[in-house]
């Protein structure tokens, strides 16, 4: 909200300097956003008075004036029309900028006659969009006043943020009350004269509403009869336009003066264009509005509305009506000032998109204590600025009871504060701000004002006065320390996600922080696409869909990486995906993508394509690094429908527990994606892996024998279509205390083995704990191993 | 005694022999010459047998001696032999060093994480272990619980991301800050609690300073005593440690949350020079948080009584204090996975921040 400081010192008595307002400003609450002085940009400029006026010899429209400066007599050379002698303006001389053409102002010869400075209009000092003339200034102003002075814009323009719960300081009033207290002056009191009618009014209000009339307990109104509506004056315009509001009429001006001196929105009507008495009753559903910003709005009946016979003529704290509004030819008017429930307010203001300074105010909470106040305030205002006279308040309803008060004790400022401050001071704080307060031996009982509906208990009535002591007061003071030692705080997940990082970073892998939502057409392509994990309200089709995996996100950056000329990508990311809208169908997930090849081209040798088996390297030493059970975990070919069907596989404990997919991503989805492939990447769910089981930290007792380890290599002619984990199974499981290691050495496809057939070498560790091995225990074991291959894959030893 | 003047001779003859010898076969041929069965050693071995006993002991050790002599002198010859041999090969191997050595997988990790990590250090050690939440929440947890009613015109601050209602007519939403972690936690704890909840949260709002998605951490203290002095106690020194400076400079200004009674923001001092901001020194003032005292309708919303217990609690966003201590400039592409960005403000996977090592 803005203010001016001279409309600020109308309330408050104060010789702080600006600087001082802004610093207590931000103290209590009442955040400073912008400042400015208008005044300012016309420091060039300074009263001038023509002394002579005559006219230009060669050109019909131009006059010659003789302007008495600061610096003495100056010839102008001047086209406005109502350039004359004894006129009293603004001048500005050569090498002046002008704020409204952008230009240094030039001294120059026009139509032959020199001219040395330039009298203004009010466009061109970028006051107003006026251009007719040049300005005249009304009263007795000195040659050479600053401009800034002389057009009364010398005023700094505060621009304050206001917290929702400060609805008191969406009035200046207001704002000076807590300036008050702050001690930066004296708050003046208010004096409100109470105008008697000298007629009742034509029109007669009642509020027919079922809820005990919670919407509207209360409605002032008033009728004014040969009133003179029109432009405002000026002091009033030039208040307006400096917070940023454009003067409409006197009327109108009033309302809009009132709303942002005490927080207090009106309306007002033009009498004759009512038909009939005023009712405020809920719409009917279909009615329709001509709304003061011309725009139709069709109602419902949950909104309020000021009617009269022929249907609603406002929105009950939120806009007036086209068809009622006051007008230049406005004679008689009907002054509405009532309380509006705040709710039901934002509600009808959102439904129908309406935002309003008025809707703005109710929506916080009017003070009901400053009804009448506001009526008498305004019904002075009219009649000062529109002559006219004034009926007997009309009142429909009644002031609704929002007394209340709340004990706040002696101690608890500093028990929850931490401020030491005196009862005294504290009762001091809260009189000024408005409370009415009683001391009690032990504590103070606080009534709160009207214009303070945030107030709700003891909390609040600590926070108003560390707010206004300010918080810069309160020392700071130790939080007292459980342990000597801190002790861990990460829990079983959280450890095994920074490990996951870790790893893979140390993987040469990139860690992307992506948004948690994707496009529909990824989210279907990754398995997502569920109705229930749509946004309703996204911020673009592309942010549409919760996402159902963290690879498309990630794929799509490679794609972008691609684009700029990198088409190697290892990119990786931890973070949640999401099955469902409740709290455990969120996944904490990792997954990694590599494209291109598995290093830049080297002297040294050949760089590689990324493949399936760089991704299973990744899941592997991931879940590793996750504390998986990794020499327990079964890999089963195949893997969700994003994967290349032939190139992927499943990492489980068990059908029912799968731990992580890897593999290539199918050519399809990458196409459809407009990626380059191949995109080799992993998933796995961290939440999936199951908590150890080991308790202590103590490791095993090493068991190492003193005896060489023997290895013998073996060959098998298998069917191509049995998998090398199903031979390792079986190898391994020929003598499990003898067999300490088997690797996959050599796989062959080709004629020599056999169409349909392939060769799978392994290298075998035989580790005896007691004795050296014979020839004749390696050829037994040797026998095992071939036998148990042959039966488990029917796979044979190559000749 | 004319014996010992020609081993003598042969000695010398033998020892030049072997000297000279420029490679392996010679000195084998010299060896064999002199050490072979039919060498000229051996063979004057063999007359050793005709002659007197006496002679024959003396000329045995001058033989013996000799065949030591030249076995030795001839082993240590070939070592050189081969020493040399190996050194000329030496010379012929030579690898341009200044050629690139093989690649290596850099990988680095995001300033989002890292700074989660640093963050978790400072407030571990404080006695604050770290809580999580769901994403996805109800009504009354982002908004309800936290004293934030219906039409609230707090609420539409917060430019939620609705859901679709379900069939019971409610409405999940992305949560808009962490704070609902504040409730989950006093339903499922007594106090004393101390917990910081570091997330991501989501806001419909996308311009140059703002993304729709962006992480915050909360911080929740509920005991018997905790006042805002403890509350500013904290913060300073989270600050000091996060920033590294004992001379960072805060400012608490009186604010507005609906959660907390009373409320702060809290600004620290700054300087901005060529578009870059430094913390701890300067007197701008740059706003880094929002905290206060838990309100008592929170508190009451927790399952917990505010006459008994009481407490404060915090938000301050991750991202923003990433920027602030690594000096990035723009939040926006903190998301956008830009691989020059990630390689320039990621951090290596060994620079593990510890209270001990240093935070960064």
């Amino acid at each position: 909200m803005k203010f001016t400081l001279s409309w600020l010192k109308d309330y408050l008595e104060t010789d702080a300097t600006v600087e001082q307002l802004v610093t207590a400003l931000n103290d209590i609450g009442l955040e400073v956003e912008g400042l400015e002085n208008p005044g300012e940009a016309l420091s060039g400029f300074s009263v001038g008075k023509i002394i002579e006026a005559r006219q230009h010899p060669d050109a019909d429209r131009l006059k010659v004036c003789d302007v008495e400066t600061a610096n003495g007599m100056v010839q102008v050379v001047c086209g406005a029309p109502n350039a004359k002698t004894g006129l009293t303006g603004i001048f500005a001389g050569a090498g002046t900028y002008i704020p409204g053409t952008g230009v240094d102002l030039q001294k120059g010869i026009i139509r032959g006659v020199e001219s040395a400075g330039m009298m203004c209009s009010q466009r061109e000092l970028m006051i107003s969009d006026e251009h007719d003339g040049i300005i005249e200034l009304e009263g007795d102003h000195a040659v050479g006043t600053s401009a800034a002075e002389a057009l009364g814009i010398d005023d700094p323009v505060f621009d304050i943020a206001i917290t929702p719960n400060r609805p008191d300081a969406l009035g200046i009033y207001g704002v000076a009350r807590d300036l008050a207290a702050k001690g930066i002056g004296t708050l003046k009191p208010l004096i409100i004269n109470k105008v008697s009618g000298e007629f009742s009014s034509d029109i007669s209000v009642s509020i027919d509403l079922d809820d005990d009339n919670k919407a509207c307990p209360l409605f002032i109104g008033r009728y004014f009869r040969n009133i003179k509506n029109g432009p405002s004056p000026e002091w009033l315009q030039r208040r307006l336009r400096a917070i940023g509001l454009r003067p409409i009429s006197a009327l109108v001006d009033i309302t809009n003066y009132v709303s942002f001196a005490h927080a207090r929105p009106l309306h007002v009507f033009d009498a004759d264009k009512l038909d009939g008495n005023i009712t405020i009753r809920m719409a009917r559903n279909g009615e329709k509005i001509n709304a003061l910003d011309e725009k139709t709005y069709e109602l419902d009946d949950s909104m309020t509305v000021i009617a009269d016979a022929a249907g609603p003529q406002a929105l009950g704290g939120i806009m007036g009506g086209m068809d009622s509004g006051c007008s230049d030819e406005t004679i008689n008017v009907f002054l509405e000032v009532a309380l509006f429930d705040p709710i039901r307010t934002a509600t009808t203001g959102r439904k129908l998109n309406i935002i309003s300074d008025a809707r703005y105010r109710f929506e916080r909470g009017v003070d009901p204590g400053f009804t009448f106040d506001g009526a008498e305030l305004a019904t002075e205002m009219i009649l000062q600025l529109c002559g006219g006279e004034a009926s007997d308040l009309v009142i429909a309803g009644k002031m609704p009871d929002y007394s209340r008060s709340f004990f706040l004790r002696s101690s608890r400022v500093k028990t929850l504060g931490g401020l030491d401050i005196k009862l005294s001071q504290q009762a001091r704080i809260l009189t000024d701000l408005g409370f009415a307060v009683t001391e009690k031996s032990d504590g103070l009982e606080c009534s709160v004002p009207g214009w303070r509906p945030d107030v709700n208990g003891e909390a609040d009535l600590v926070e108003e006065v560390c707010r206004i002591a300010g918080l810069d007061t309160i020392e700071p003071v130790a939080m007292p320390r459980s342990d000597a030692v801190a002790k861990p705080v990460l829990n079983l997940q959280q450890r095994r996600m920074l490990k996951t990082r870790r790893c893979l970073a140390g993987r040469g892998l990139h860690e992307a922080v992506t948004y948690s939502f994707l496009p529909e057409k990824l989210a279907v392509m990754f398995g997502g696409g569920d109705e229930c994990l749509k946004l309703a309200n996204p911020i673009s089709v592309e942010l549409s869909d919760m996402r159902p995996s963290l690879l498309p996100n990630l794929i799509a950056a490679a794609g972008r990486n691609h684009a700029r000329g990198y088409p190697d990508v290892r990119l990786f990311e931890l973070g949640q995906t999401y099955k469902g809208l409740e709290p455990d169908e969120e996944e904490l997930r990792a997954a990694a993508i590599r494209t291109g090849f598995d290093s830049p081209r080297h002297w040294a040798g050949p760089n590689r394509a990324v493949d399936s088996f760089d991704a299973k390297t990744d899941i592997m030493q991931a879940l590793a690094a996750a504390g998986a059970p990794v020499n327990s975990v079964q890999i089963i070919q195949g893997g969700p429908e994003w994967y290349h069907p032939g190139r992927c596989g499943t990492v489980q404990l068990g059908p029912k527990n799968q731990l992580g997919w890897f593999g290539e991503l199918h050519p399809g989805v990458l196409a459809k994606m407009g990626i380059k492939g191949p995109v080799c990447g992993f998933e796995m769910v961290i939440n999936n892996i199951p908590a150890p089981k080991r308790k202590t930290s103590a490791r095993g007792a090493l068991n190492i024998s003193d005896l060489m380890a023997v290895k013998r290599d073996f060959a098998f002619i298998v069917n191509e279509d049995i998998a090398a984990g199903k031979l390792v199974q079986a190898v391994r499981g020929a003598d499990k205390k003898l067999i300490s290691d088997v690797s996959v050495f050599d796989l062959f496809v080709g004629k020599s083995v056999g169409e349909g057939k392939k060769s799978l070498a392994v290298e075998v560790t035989l580790q005896p704990d007691s004795q050296t091995l014979t020839d004749e225990d390696i050829e037994t074991v040797s026998k095992k191993i071939i036998d148990k291959v042959g039966k488990a894959t029917g796979g044979v030893l190559r000749g | 005694m004319a014996e010992q003047p020609d081993i003598e001779q042969l000695q010398t003859t033998l020892l030049a022999e072997i000297t000279a010898a420029g490679d392996d076969n010679v000195l084998e041929q010299i060896r064999i010459g002199a050490l072979g069965k039919k060498g000229s050693i051996s063979a004057r071995m063999k007359g050793l047998g005709a002659m007197a006993p006496d002679e024959r002991k003396a000329a045995g050790q001058s033989l013996n001696a000799l065949k030591s002599v030249i076995a030795d002198a001839i082993a240590a010859r070939r070592d050189e032999l081969q020493a040399a041999a190996l050194e000329e090969r030496l010379l012929t191997e030579i690898v341009d060093v200044t050629l690139p050595h093989r690649p290596v997988q850099t990988g680095s990790i995001h300033p989002v994480s890292q700074v989660w990590e640093e963050v978790v250090q400072i407030f571990g050690d404080l006695g604050f272990s770290v809580a999580e939440g769901s994403h996805i929440e109800s009504d009354w947890y982002n908004f309800g619980a936290l004293n934030i009613p219906d039409e609230h015109p707090a609420r539409q601050e917060h430019d939620t991301f609705y859901f679709n209602p379900g069939p019971d007519g409610s409405r999940k939403v992305l949560r808009t800050h962490t704070s609902p972690v504040q409730i989950h936690t006093m339903e499922k704890s007594q106090p004393p609690i101390r917990i910081i909840a570091p997330g991501r949260t989501f806001r419909c709002d996308s311009d140059q300073t703002h993304t729709p998605m962006f992480h915050q951490i909360e911080g929740l203290v509920l005991d018997e005593t905790t006042h805002l002095g403890n509350l500013k106690w904290c913060l300073l020194e989270f600050c000091k440690a996060f920033f590294e400076t004992d001379e960072v400079k805060m400012r608490f200004r009186s604010s507005h949350f609906p959660f907390t009674e009373p409320s702060m923001e809290v600004d620290i001092n700054c300087s901005w020079q060529d578009g870059q901001v430094k913390i701890g020194v300067g007197d701008d003032w740059l706003e880094i948080l929002g905290s206060g005292m838990v309100h008592p309708n929170v508190i009451r919303a927790g399952g917990h009584d505010p006459d008994k217990v009481q407490g404060f609690a915090f938000g301050l966003g991750l991202d923003r204090i990433a920027m602030l201590k690594y000096g990035i400039p723009d939040l926006r592409a903190f998301f956008e996975t830009d691989l020059r960005w990630l390689r320039h403000y990621g951090f290596s996977t060994l620079n593990v921040p510890t209270l001990a090592g240093g935070l960064s």
